[in-house]
């Protein structure tokens, strides 16, 4: 039961791994280029989320198999169980996007800072900020 | 159907392109695009708001695709309230960045007019989407936009900046993962649908999870304590027409999407009796409000004093929302209207000061009340008000929370009401004092302490004047718009 847990839904374990690391880079490096690393991999983790949560899974002739890509094929026909969702696909694009533009906008604001202090450690920013 | 729900955020858009394109021509001509943009969006959100108070809810299906499956807009008093308030703001505010940002930013005019109107756009977005996951593509235009408007006043104003994209996108990661617990447990995005479908599974771990990402997201984007960390810089280093801008509306609408959570998508028992999650605000933002006003009463630079009040305010709106019964619902959503008023009269203020003389620490201001009659006067007036003496529109929304306390027996949130009331008026009594009492300082150059220009000074005393008439008239907003939106409560 709970290795057929781990087999069908392995990646739910990698995306919450994923999180985690995420988390501890942005909150636990002293480096904003390390903390902006942290941040993608911590948003690429809910990108996961949601492609797996996509899948579908469907028994046939006692055999358990995954939804197919959702695009209607002749041979399986029009039941839905049988494709996957599309719908988090097109979530997650959207998501992409947005992503790809924090992360444009989080590389602008290293190069103003590195600019303006010289570093990218948060903590001698931090003291340079404050003479 | 109707078209107005989305006729409110595309006309910032709109003119977020055209004023771009004008602006590469002239540009002054992106200020008029801005201006002309904002002001349709006005009349547009006005518009609905009196048709929704008279015909009822107004909905437009995104592309002509019914819900549950096409993007719903939804006009009902809440967020036409909602979308009014941003977009008033947001008209008064461009009026007074003119000259505010050809004082401070000359070179970076045409793209700050444009980042203000997308962020006006994600913030209306967000008040009239009624789909989760729209409302996390506004969150985010919301965010991008203020991440970069925020990010232009130097390089201490970068690394604010920086912290808060960190920490922005931690809240809307958050949000968005909460949103996916939802979609993958009821197999919709339509808030409306959800709601139909979510009390079934009130019992599934899963929903429980979504909650907690929720609340934790949208929490650190409104800045509830203690997850304001980003904020006091962030308000601080910004440029004053920005700072004007994002300081009294940015946290609110994050604070209205919180509402929409816990009146419209799950139902308010789910929140109070299910899950402690309106005690955890509660005493959360109760404990914000003390600390909060106790740091701001330690900060000399004017700015950083108005960034850690917000921070208290904020806490206010999360008070009225912990103590969820309808008197705090309504004390939280008028206070969201006052305190937009008196935190961007306050900023603007803070703003001319700095355009007229450069300074920004309060024991420089000794002296100014004689110099800046007007400008000071309205300072006074949000004072008051903040502090809480009627007929100010402050007095009101606080009057409401400690009714909702007592209502609700809950002796610790009205003390802490009271007490506050007390802290804001030792910070803001002691600005009046160096203003007003104190002479002028020696350094500080007597012919540069002069009012704002009118462009400046017309703003903040159109928004001085609005905390008198929303204190006069705060009855009629209430038993009007916010009693109604209410009714999930009672």
């Amino acid at each position: 039961m709970i290795l057929e847990a781990f087999t069908d839904r392995y990646v739910y374990f990698m995306t919450v791994a994923l999180l985690i690391i995420g988390l501890y880079g942005m909150l636990g490096k002293r480096n904003l280029l390390k903390k902006l690393i942290g941040m993608i991999v911590f948003q690429t983790a809910v990108f996961l989320f949601f492609i797996e949560g996509a899948t579908k899974f469907f028994i046939e002739n006692g055999t358990k198999l995954r939804g197919s890509v959702p695009v209607i094929d002749p041979q399986l026909g029009t039941d839905p169980a049988l494709y996957v969702n599309p719908l988090p696909h097109v979530l997650i694009l959207t998501a992409i996007v947005v992503s790809v533009a924090t992360t444009g906008v989080a590389l602008a604001l290293l190069l103003t800072i590195h600019r303006g202090y010289q570093s990218l450690d948060e903590k001698v920013i931090l003291e340079r900020m404050r003479q | 159907m109707t078209y107005l729900p989305i006729l409110i955020p595309v006309p910032l858009l709109l003119f977020a392109f055209i004023g771009t394109l004008a602006g590469l021509w002239r540009r002054s001509l992106a200020y008029g695009a801005a201006l002309l943009g904002t002001a349709i969006s006005l009349g547009v959100a006005t518009a609905g708001l009196v048709v929704v108070l008279s015909e009822g809810n107004l909905h437009h299906f995104l592309g002509g695709w019914d819900p549950p499956w096409g993007i719903e807009y939804v006009l009902d008093p809440l967020s036409a309230f909602m979308a009014m308030l941003v977009t008033f703001i947001g008209l008064v505010v461009l009026i007074y960045s003119r000259q505010s940002l050809l004082h401070e930013l000359p070179e970076r005019v045409v793209p700050l007019y444009v980042l203000k109107l997308l962020l006006l756009a994600g913030l209306t977005g967000i008040a009239v989407t009624g789909d989760l996951f729209n409302l996390y593509v506004f969150l985010e235009i919301a965010s991008l936009a203020a991440y970069a408007l925020m990010a232009v006043g130097g390089r201490q104003s970068a690394m604010a900046a920086f912290r808060y994209v960190v920490l922005g996108t931690i809240g809307g990661t958050f949000y968005l993962l909460g949103v996916g617990f939802i979609y993958f447990s009821t197999g919709t995005l339509n808030m409306a649908d959800a709601a139909q479908r979510l009390p079934a599974l009130y019992e599934s771990r899963a929903i429980m999870a979504a909650v907690a990402f929720i609340v934790l997201g949208l929490g650190l984007k409104m800045a509830l304590f203690p997850l304001h960390v980003w904020l006091p810089d962030a308000y601080t280093y910004a440029p004053s027409a920005v700072a004007g801008l994002i300081a009294p509306i940015m946290t609110k609408v994050f604070a209205y999407a919180l509402v929409r959570m816990f009146l419209t998508v799950f139902q308010p028992d789910y929140f109070r009796v299910t899950l402690p999650v309106t005690d955890i605000i509660g005493w959360l933002s109760a404990a914000g409000i003390v600390i909060a006003s106790i740091l701001a009463i330690a900060q000399r630079d004017l700015r950083r004093m108005l960034a850690y009040s917000s921070v208290a305010q904020v806490a206010y709106i999360g008070l009225g929302i912990g103590l969820a019964n309808p008197l705090g619902m309504i004390g939280a959503l008028l206070h969201i209207l006052n305190h937009a008023f008196m935190k961007a009269c306050l900023f603007l203020i803070a703003g001319g000061i700095r355009f007229r003389t450069g300074l920004v620490d309060i024991p420089l201001f000794a002296g100014f009340g004689r110099l800046m009659p007007w400008t000071m006067a309205a300072f006074t007036m949000a004072a008051l008000s903040m502090v809480g003496i009627p007929p100010a529109c402050g007095f009101f929304s606080k009057w409401y929370l400690v009714l909702a306390g007592l209502d609700a027996g809950n002796w610790v949130f009205v003390a802490v009401i009271l007490i506050s009331s007390l802290l804001n008026a030792v910070y803001f009594f002691r600005v009046l004092e160096q203003v007003y009492i104190r002479p002028l300082r020696e350094g500080v150059a007597e012919e540069q302490v002069r009012e704002p220009p009118a462009e400046m000074l017309a703003p903040i005393l159109v928004l001085a004047a609005g905390i008198i008439i929303l204190g006069i008239i705060n009855v009629v907003i209430v038993t009007q718009v916010l009693y109604p939106v209410t009714e999930p409560l009672r």
